[in-house]
């Protein structure tokens, strides 16, 4: 592709795509060469893509968890930086140990991977949590979606997804800041279910009602096709077909078995406990329902992380509960055969300043840390028990082997089967890449191809 | 709905079908204008008909949604149906025009095509915000002409604060200038510079060059100035010149703020990219199509589908020296407008594209919510992600006047409103989905607004199920129920399971979730 120019923001701005003749005559076909918009010169990687994950779980830690209290410990830095967690726990990997209150995830450490150098040097929340979770950098004209809202695109909509629950799902609440959609546009936003899991019953907004009856369900509806003058007036319009049509999904979502995944009645109650009996307890037990029954995105959306005050205090109450549903979920997948299919995906816009800040107003706080900061990958064919890069003694900066947001998205796109070279077509009439790497001139430490 | 058959001109000038009632008059479709007659020869053209005139309460819940953006309430709705005068269409309309509502609703419109919200990517913060929306609103308050609006956009200089127009130039992600001449390509010439030649782009990004921001002591004030000695030249090679994007060459006076020569080319009366671009934006916004489709997308290769009737459109604009609302009047009194929604040859492309019928879209959704608590007497809780120190949101706030495109609620999320990240159109997504039906369906947010609803309950206290069932029916479909209709629903108050109090909540429900309801039709 010779013509082909980079305005450094991936954007293709003189463009003759290949077409599809071209792409088979040098050898791509099916898939792989619809795929292939235009970067036939990169053929041969894309052909060893494939894919693993048919689902990802992405525990979204809003507000940035301490990497130094959790998964990068420095017991030897010293009181200023440790405060009083200042001990570690010897996982069941040898030579990998985790913060002291993660006993839990201790235990499972063969089945994830830590990556301790994650890093962007950005401090502020909108822009680190667009970058965390778009894969690009902010600026340009292009607003980039989520990666949910591109996994929902290319493995939902467009890859024979049926199921009744949108493709694309957030426990409980949007995580906003951003359009999760971007440029892809409304469609590709995220099913939010609102109401409480941990709560009897979960009611998730217009899918579980309170108190209305089955039997009152089809009497209404009777009532409302009974009244459908103007529906009956306007049945030759497109536009109120697709709308009866939905109608009608919907209901199929309220009467028949859809809204089942939600009731937590049917699980054990031991298992249950297992997960903790808290939101995000019981989020990541209704993450590992929607996986069962396809769907291909769940974000939990684990909200009181920015702990600027009260830091350790907070920890004290909000890692154990982490602990015990993030564990109980990787064991879970794992009993039931489904982790090897779901990327397990947990972090947060960035870490917390190592260095404790006790002078006043924060008297033992950590502030936002973008310069190093910890990621943990599970399952979907990420390999388990290891340790990518490190950072400083102090935690403060990358040591080795520095791993960007857009070098980990396009690893987990490679193991959906997803090439991140692919071009989307933006509504304004140009290409946009789904991921950047060296060649757009962002900084890369490369895919994580030593642990996939 | 019984067919007549076919002679041999049905499908050109005969009528293929009955009136359909309440929703069309028996009488046909006449120009008024020549406006209407531009629009009915180019149907005549192709053979298709125009649809029957509109019924009286298709019409006032119609003018009522999309000029005040405002669902009438049940005495204006009867009122207008009971009027006898025979020009009380056009007295609504000017009623309409002079509501406070009107500046809510158009205010609303422009900020998404501004983007003015608070958030990321935009990042215009609260109290800019606030100042940059209470100026646009107030520009259409005080109806200013559309020329002069635009003009005081890009030429403005000056504090954020205080100077609400200057964060024309801070609402966009990037800044430089080429983003910049994009951003007023899309906004004000309906064009996507994606698609044009890289010359045309940089030859009108040189009026961009010398925009300077700078910070000033107070928390999130910036100025945006004219900086002449600011230069993006590379070193060693010439400046770009400045081209309009006709192709003419400019002339830069030294000392003379670029944008203000750009400025004066783009408002000048026979500019083709100025008063057609604009003229076809309020024809999308109230027929529900553009002449030119998408409204930002005008290019060579996408003509207009009626191109006599954009020129005549673009030529009164002008005429009216940019009175919006001297076109709104224009186009709302027009027989085309006033069309029914009832294609009178089923689906057909062509039938919408040149406008046979009035095109029937989803309710956006800032004034489906409000129409909501209209009828329940409820309110709404927005939230925004960022604490908002200069924002006071009174309880009964409504959706349409929301200055910040990043103060929310899940509802508003849920029906597509629009993220304001780009500014085109197509952002706004008013189609209708399975999520969107689910909530309106059965979602606790939307029972417990007619449960706990005392104005529903009032509203029909001692009424019997046929008098209730009219009154209900006013409130929220601004129309007297069929005789059919008070049938089934006396039928289901006395024969079904809900009874009473639950029968009510019933009968609101259905009617919220038909398509009459959702849709402006």
């Amino acid at each position: 592709m010779s013509a082909e120019q980079n305005a450094g923001d991936g954007r293709r701005e003189v463009g003759e795509p290949i077409s599809r003749r071209d792409a088979l005559k040098r050898g791509l076909c099916g898939a792989a060469g619809a795929m292939l918009a235009g970067r036939a010169s990169e053929g041969a990687i894309v052909s060893t893509i494939q894919e693993k994950a048919k689902a990802v779980i992405q525990l979204w830690i809003w507000g940035g968890p301490p990497h130094t209290d959790t998964f990068d410990p420095k017991p030897a830095a010293g009181y200023d930086y440790c405060g009083p967690l200042n001990k570690t726990i010897q996982t069941n990997v040898a030579g990998i140990q985790i913060g002291e209150l993660l006993p839990e995830l201790a235990k499972v450490a063969d089945k994830y991977t830590i990556i301790r150098s994650m890093t962007h040097g950005n401090n502020g929340h909108e822009t680190a949590a667009y970058m965390v979770q778009t894969g690009w950098q902010p600026g340009g004209r292009v607003v980039y979606p989520h990666v949910g809202a591109i996994v929902s695109k290319m493995k939902g909509y467009e890859g024979g997804y049926k199921g009744l629950i949108p493709p694309y799902v957030v426990l409980t609440q949007p995580q906003g800041r951003f359009s999760e959609a971007g440029y892809l546009g409304p469609k590709y936003k995220p099913f939010a279910t609102g109401g409480d899991p941990a709560k009897q019953p979960f009611t998730v907004e217009g899918v579980v009602a309170e108190g209305i009856s089955d039997k009152r369900q089809k009497e209404r509806r009777e009532l409302l096709n009974n009244i459908g003058t103007f529906q009956q007036a306007m049945k030759d319009d497109p536009r109120f077909v697709t709308f009866a049509e939905s109608q009608e999904q919907a209901y199929d979502l309220i009467l028949g078995d859809g809204a089942k995944v939600f009731d937590l009645r049917t699980e054990k109650d031991e298992l249950r406990d297992r997960y903790g009996r808290n939101t995000f307890g019981q989020s990541c037990l209704v993450a590992r329902r929607l996986v069962e029954k396809g769907v291909k995105f769940i974000t939990i959306n684990y909200q009181g992380w920015d702990t600027h005050k009260q830091h350790f205090e907070i920890m004290r109450r909000k890692l154990p509960e982490m602990d015990k549903g993030f564990a109980t979920l990787l064991s879970d997948l794992s009993e039931r055969g489904l982790l090897d299919s779901t990327i397990v995906w947990w972090g947060g816009e960035f870490g917390r300043s190592p260095r404790v800040s006790w002078e006043p107003p924060w008297n033992g706080g950590r502030q936002h840390f973008g310069s190093v900061f910890s990621h943990v990958v599970a399952g979907g064919g990420f390999k388990g028990g290891m340790v990518v890069g490190s950072s400083t003694a102090t935690g403060e900066e990358v040591k080795e082997r520095p791993v960007y947001p857009w070098d980990l998205i396009s690893t987990m796109f490679r193991l959906q089967g997803i090439d991140h070279r692919k071009e989307l077509q933006h509504p304004q009439g140009f290409t946009v890449k789904l991921c950047p790497s060296k060649e757009d001139g962002v900084k890369s430490g490369g895919m994580l191809t030593e642990i996939i | 709905m019984a067919l007549v058959l076919c002679g041999p001109l049905c499908g050109v000038t005969g009528w293929a079908k009955e009136p359909v009632l309440p929703f069309e008059l028996a009488e046909d479709a006449a120009p008024k204008g020549p406006l209407d007659e531009l629009v009915f020869a180019k149907l005549k053209a192709k053979g298709i008909p125009p649809a029957r005139p509109c019924s009286d309460p298709v019409f006032v819940r119609r003018a009522y949604l999309d000029v005040i953006g405002t669902l009438p309430t049940q005495a204006e709705a009867s009122d207008f149906i009971a009027d006898q005068d025979p020009k009380k269409r056009s007295a609504l309309i000017d009623r309409l025009l002079a509501r406070d509502e009107y500046a809510d609703y158009w205010a609303l419109r422009w900020c998404d095509l501004l983007r003015v919200k608070a958030e990321f990517p935009i990042n215009l913060w609260p109290n800019a915000v606030q100042a940059y929306h209470k100026w646009v609103r107030t520009c259409f308050v005080q109806n200013i002409p559309y020329d002069q609006f635009v003009r005081e956009l890009l030429t403005a200089s000056g504090s954020n604060f205080r100077n609400p127009q200057v964060n024309f130039y801070r609402a966009m992600q990037a800044k430089q200038p080429e983003a910049i001449a994009r951003t007023v390509a899309v906004t004000f010439m309906g064009a996507r510079a994606e698609k044009w030649s890289k010359e045309k782009l940089a030859g009108m990004s040189a009026f961009f060059n010398q925009v300077a921001y700078k910070r000033t002591a107070e928390w999130k004030e910036e100025i945006v100035y004219f900086d002449p000695f600011k230069t993006t030249a590379v070193a060693g090679s010439r400046p770009v010149q400045a081209v309009f994007p006709d192709g003419k060459p400019a002339t830069l006076p030294q000392g003379v703020d670029p944008r203000t020569v750009f400025a004066d080319w783009l408002i000048q009366a026979n500019n083709p990219s100025f008063a057609p671009v604009i003229a076809n934006r309020y024809w999308y916004w109230l027929v529900g199509r553009g002449i030119v489709h998408e409204p930002d997308d005008f290019r060579a290769d996408n003509p207009p589908s009626n191109p006599e009737l954009l020129a005549y459109l673009a030529k009164e604009i002008v005429a009216a020296k940019y009175d919006v609302k001297q076109l709104m009047r224009l186009i709302l009194n027009s027989q085309t407008y006033q069309l029914s929604s009832i294609s009178p040859v089923g689906p057909n492309p062509d039938a919408e594209s040149l406008f046979a019928f009035y095109v029937p879209r989803r309710v956006d959704a800032e004034v489906l919510i409000d129409a909501i608590c209209q009828i329940t007497g409820s309110t709404e809780e927005y939230s925004s992600p960022i604490p908002e120190p200069f924002t006071w949101i009174p309880e009964n706030q409504r959706s349409i006047s929301l200055s910040d495109g990043s103060i929310s609620s899940p509802f508003l999320e849920l029906f597509g409103r629009p993220p304001r990240d780009s500014g085109l159109e197509s952002e706004r997504n008013n189609r209708s989905t399975p999520a969107q039906l689910l909530h309106m369906l059965n979602s606790t947010h939307i029972l417990r607004k007619i449960r706990n609803s005392p104005l529903l309950r009032e509203s029909i206290r001692g009424s019997d199920a046929g008098s209730a069932a009219k009154k209900l029916y006013m409130m929220i479909l601004s129309r007297p129920p069929t005789q059919a209709e008070v049938g089934h629903i006396k039928e289901y108050a006395f024969g079904g399971d809900a009874q009473g109090q639950e029968a009510l909540i019933d009968i609101v429900w259905a009617l919220f979730n038909s398509p009459e309801f959702l849709y402006r039709h």
